[in-house]
């Protein structure tokens, strides 16, 4: 830390109270980024706290990071400057739920779970089912855009967040959207904020759409001797009336991870045996509506797949044993997290492109991980979003090498195919050495404008985002 | 106009795609609202190159530009307000290309939304957002105000369905943003783009999802003697978790002039219908409908009409669809709002306008998404009549006010273009209002682009109640 920052930051003490603030270094060490340590944690409790901090960080040229959980902290680029960890976890009321309406307004250090928990208390629910869920928040969710498999059926945060209150860079309290659930009054801010990694914005307060939770729900999963023929299922299932809550591919790997250790300890509903297999590729489906459309869907969703060459159909569970169902879809949802526990040099591409560009896409995986000697899985979504893990055995500068290989390659394919793929997870110390926010894309200049509107003197997180922003 | 850049534009364009004389203009200085701003040309492009050439001349003569599809907008957003070029899209019509595997679709502006939808009906896929104009409304259009319509209940609005475009800057850069695959890398540059109303840069080409069509629909005409009934039915559909594809309400008033016009099968004598859609999987949609039904009875309907067929079922939803053309045949000039309330809220909103109608005189029609809260009152007036004009936008500014403080928000889906400008700070403080004035001018800094929209200006609120109005009387020629 230099000096001038060792005084505003003993000022910044007075600023959130004592209680509230913390230049310990060992309680600091838990707010490190990539190795770089802050100077101080501030633990807001209101959104003109917010303002006070941004404006001082402005005014004595103090970048900040803003964080909940801390659970995705790791995605992105290190921060080029970090003096002040914003943790925004004791900000976590909701502000207002209203059942009747299908709306909500919460704070961002609610925990997701928790507010779940709330919502299913009303028969509903919100459809981010996204990974991290027993620790995550919302507004680390919603800002570190991250996804689930859900999305099939709901789509993303971009499709149900109805507004947000936020902080800009220069300690404007701004707002957009409302709390209804259409509107077009203004410009969406709001949508520029979400997967922005808290870069444009703190964010105060999220207007959120909620949804009638799924009643009775029944999944499938298909075994195949090919990533073609479990491509070729989905493709069958996207082109029927059919209307799946999750359609997901996965590679034979991904057994192997589901049925490890790494996974009981991130998701703790046991997983029945015989369900995924570590030979075939797999395509699961889930489906809700009355008993009458669950069979109609499991009927279809058979013949599509043995169609498609299924060597092997089943149900996860049952309604009235629905263990194998839960521990599966957590599985599927936690994927990112049993990867990430599964080995400390664990990296992460996400890839998105068309749909029908799947197979290939997958298949330039297995070449580029096999050629440079890495294990590897994959979770595809229908919707074209694929999650490639790669596993190498040692944090060592010869891995380093492989992956950067590996993933430079995957980059270069997912290119060829029209779509966008990044590295939102990797060790810290490969960050450098790696691509990781993918190809450079031609719409960065506007992306850097926006970021000088909202942030003009780079107080928020500067440096972690896309092109360095 | 500039002589100079007249000819500019004839050079450009072809001088069969440039309209200058005050007889053409006319028909260019309206839109489906009763705002007015004529341009000083009118100008179609053919292609992309034409739409960058055309705003290299109006930064290169500080002359305003605005974009415009058909011209149906309802809140003056494709109007000239301070006079300019005009650039109007309908001959960049092409569907550029149809994916059916991926369900994608790339279009240019100026295609109609409805067009879409049916030279893609055969391959069992649409473009969901379907607003009431859809037969005339253009997809750059849908773009530029995030239109809605009556099934984006189910299906989400144009945002929820747009991947990605190819945009001339207001500075003239062409860019592309977002991708034909979800999940574009970095900011949501399409996700602010779209709803933007014209004022960011002039899209040449879009991306859009297409959605399978669904298996089964099921249209319900439920019939009530009294608003609150069918409102409350409204209340218990959502409590009871049931997500219909569109639940529209027509009060007494709207049926009885469709009917006059439409003959739709409407019942002239209730208070209130509501036109619901279920679809689906065919068992679900007859589950749903049941259900629907069930939950209609319990609250008084006196009668559940289902279509029987397709037919039935178009009829039913052209009465809807022609509600504001139906309302012209009784007015000369009628005020719609576009007001949204949480849902909870419908039945104490619609005893507040009825009364907010008493207050100024007026009978206030209903015709609205009920499903998401959108509400659409309807006040006639006649334009001659100044004092009877004022009393409308008085009443309608009060319904707006009502819906504000309810939770809501002052459009749903028509925009704020003109219109509702002035009615930005109930929504926005200063500051924020800044902020979105900071992204309009880092994207267009001259300011040449849709000028004096969406924010308000700094005129006082009586001096823009006087601004020309379309029909009112300073603009009727004395017969």
């Amino acid at each position: 830390m230099n000096a001038p920052a060792a005084g505003a930051i003993s000022r910044l003490e007075g600023i959130a109270g004592s209680g509230a603030f913390s230049s310990d270094p060992e309680r600091l060490a838990a707010y490190a980024i990539d190795g770089v340590t802050p100077s101080g944690a501030v633990q807001v409790s209101s959104p003109e706290e917010i303002v006070e901090i941004v404006k001082f960080a402005a005014s004595e040229n103090l970048a900040i990071v803003v964080c909940g959980a801390r659970t995705k902290i790791g995605i992105g680029l290190p921060p080029r400057r970090y003096d002040i960890a914003l943790d925004v976890t004791r900000l976590s009321r909701i502000v207002a739920y209203d059942p009747g309406d299908l709306t909500l307004s919460v704070e961002p250090g609610v925990p997701l779970c928790h507010l779940q928990q709330k919502l299913n208390e009303h028969g509903q629910f919100l459809p981010l089912g996204a990974p991290f869920m027993t620790r995550a928040t919302v507004g680390g969710t919603i800002a570190s855009g991250v996804e689930g498999p859900l999305r099939q059926m709901y789509g993303t945060a971009r499709d149900f967040v109805l507004g947000m209150e936020f902080v800009t860079g220069d300690g404007v309290a701004g707002k957009s959207g409302g709390r209804v659930v259409k509107n077009v009054t203004g410009y969406d801010l709001h949508k520029l904020l979400i997967g922005s990694l808290g870069t444009l914005g703190i964010i105060a307060k999220i207007n959120l759409r909620t949804f009638p939770a799924p009643q009775i729900v029944r999944a499938f999963i298909a075994h195949f001797p090919t990533v073609e023929n479990a491509a070729a299922c989905r493709d069958r299932i996207a082109a029927s009336s059919l209307r799946p809550l999750t359609l997901d591919i996965l590679s034979p790997g991904v057994a192997e991870l589901f049925e490890s250790d790494a996974a009981a300890r991130v998701e703790a509903t046991p997983m029945p045996g015989g369900i995924f297999s570590r030979s075939a590729w797999m395509a699961s489906a889930g489906f809700t509506g009355n008993t009458a459309v669950l069979d109609r869907c499991e009927r279809e969703v058979r013949a599509m797949a043995e169609g498609a060459g299924a060597t092997h159909f089943a149900k996860l569970g049952t309604e009235d044993s629905p263990a194998g169902l839960a521990a599966a879809f957590g599985r599927k949802r936690e994927f990112i997290p049993i990867a990430l526990e599964s080995s400390p040099a664990c990296t992460i591409m996400k890839m998105s492109l068309l749909p029908e560009h799947l197979e290939r896409a997958i298949a330039a995986v297995k070449h580029a991980a096999e050629d440079h000697c890495l294990p590897w899985a994959a979770v595809a979504r229908g919707v074209g979003v694929i999650y490639v893990v790669l596993l190498p055995e040692a944090r060592d500068e010869k891995h380093m090498k492989c992956v950067a290989g590996a993933t430079n390659r995957i980059h270069e394919d997912c290119a060829r195919l029209g779509g966008n793929s990044t590295v939102p997870w990797c060790p810290s110390r490969w960050k450098s050495a790696l691509n990781i926010w993918g190809p450079e894309r031609a719409d960065l200049p506007l992306m850097r404008k926006l970021k000088s509107v909202f942030d003009p003197q780079e107080v928020l997180a500067p440096g972690r985002f896309v092109g360095g922003i | 106009m500039d002589a100079k850049l007249l000819s500019e534009l004839q050079r450009l364009l072809g001088a069969d795609n440039v309209l200058h004389k005050a007889e053409d203009l006319l028909l260019y200085e309206y839109d489906g609202s009763v705002e007015m701003g004529r341009p000083d040309c009118v100008v179609f492009p053919q292609n992309t190159e034409h739409v960058v050439g055309i705003v290299a001349l109006a930064n290169r003569f500080q002359t305003p530009l605005v974009g415009r599809g058909a011209g149906t907008g309802l809140s003056g957003g494709a109007l000239a307000r301070s006079g300019g070029i005009l650039t109007v899209f309908s001959r960049m019509n092409q569907i550029l290309q149809v994916d059916a595997r991926n369900q994608r679709a790339v279009v240019q502006p100026g295609v109609v939304n409805s067009d879409l939808s049916s030279a893609v009906a055969h391959l069992g896929l649409h473009f969901a957002p379907d607003p009431s104009s859809q037969k005339a409304c253009t997809i750059g259009g849908n773009v530029s105000e995030n239109s809605g319509g009556p099934h984006t209940l189910a299906y989400g609005v144009t945002t929820n369905h747009v991947l990605g475009m190819q945009i001339v800057l207001p500075t003239g850069e062409l860019i592309r943003i977002g991708n034909s695959a979800v999940d574009a890398t970095g900011y949501d540059l399409t996700g602010l783009f779209v709803g933007s109303e014209g004022t960011l840069g002039l899209v040449t080409e879009i991306t859009v999802k297409l959605t399978r069509l669904p298996e089964e629909t099921k249209t319900l005409l439920a019939i009530f003697d009294r608003v609150e009934d069918a409102t409350e039915t409204v209340a218990e559909l959502t409590a009871r978790g049931i997500t219909p594809a569109a639940c529209e309400m027509l009060d007494g008033w709207s049926l009885r002039a469709i009917e006059a016009y439409i003959h739709a099968g409407y019942p002239v004598d209730s208070a209130a219908v509501l036109l619901i859609d279920v679809d689906g999987l065919r068992e679900a949609a007859i589950a749903q409908a049941e259900q629907v039904g069930e939950v209609c009875g319990a609250h008084k309907a006196r009668e559940v009409r289902a279509a029987k067929d397709a037919k039935e079922r178009d009829l039913l939803w052209k009465g809807r669809k022609n509600a504001f053309a139906a309302v012209g045949r009784l007015s000369p000039c009628y005020y719609v709002q576009d007001g949204v309330i949480p849902r909870t809220k419908l039945p104490a909103t619609l005893r507040r306008i009825e009364e907010i109608g008493k207050k100024y005189g007026f009978e206030i029609g209903n015709i609205f998404h009920a499903g998401d809260g959108n509400l659409h009152p309807i006040v006639p007036f006649d334009p001659r009549d100044k004092e009877q004009f004022r009393r409308a936008v008085a009443a309608s500014d009060e319904i707006i006010e009502y819906c504000v403080a309810a939770g809501g928000t002052i459009t749903g889906e028509h925009g704020v273009g003109m219109e509702k400008d002035r009615l930005m700070p109930l929504m926005f403080s200063e500051a924020e209002l800044e902020l979105m004035k900071r992204v309009r001018n880092a994207f267009n800094p001259g300011g040449l682009l849709n000028p004096e929209k969406i924010f308000p200006s700094k005129k006082g609120c009586g001096e823009i109640h006087s601004r020309p109005i379309k029909g009112a009387p300073s603009e009727v020629p004395v017969a």
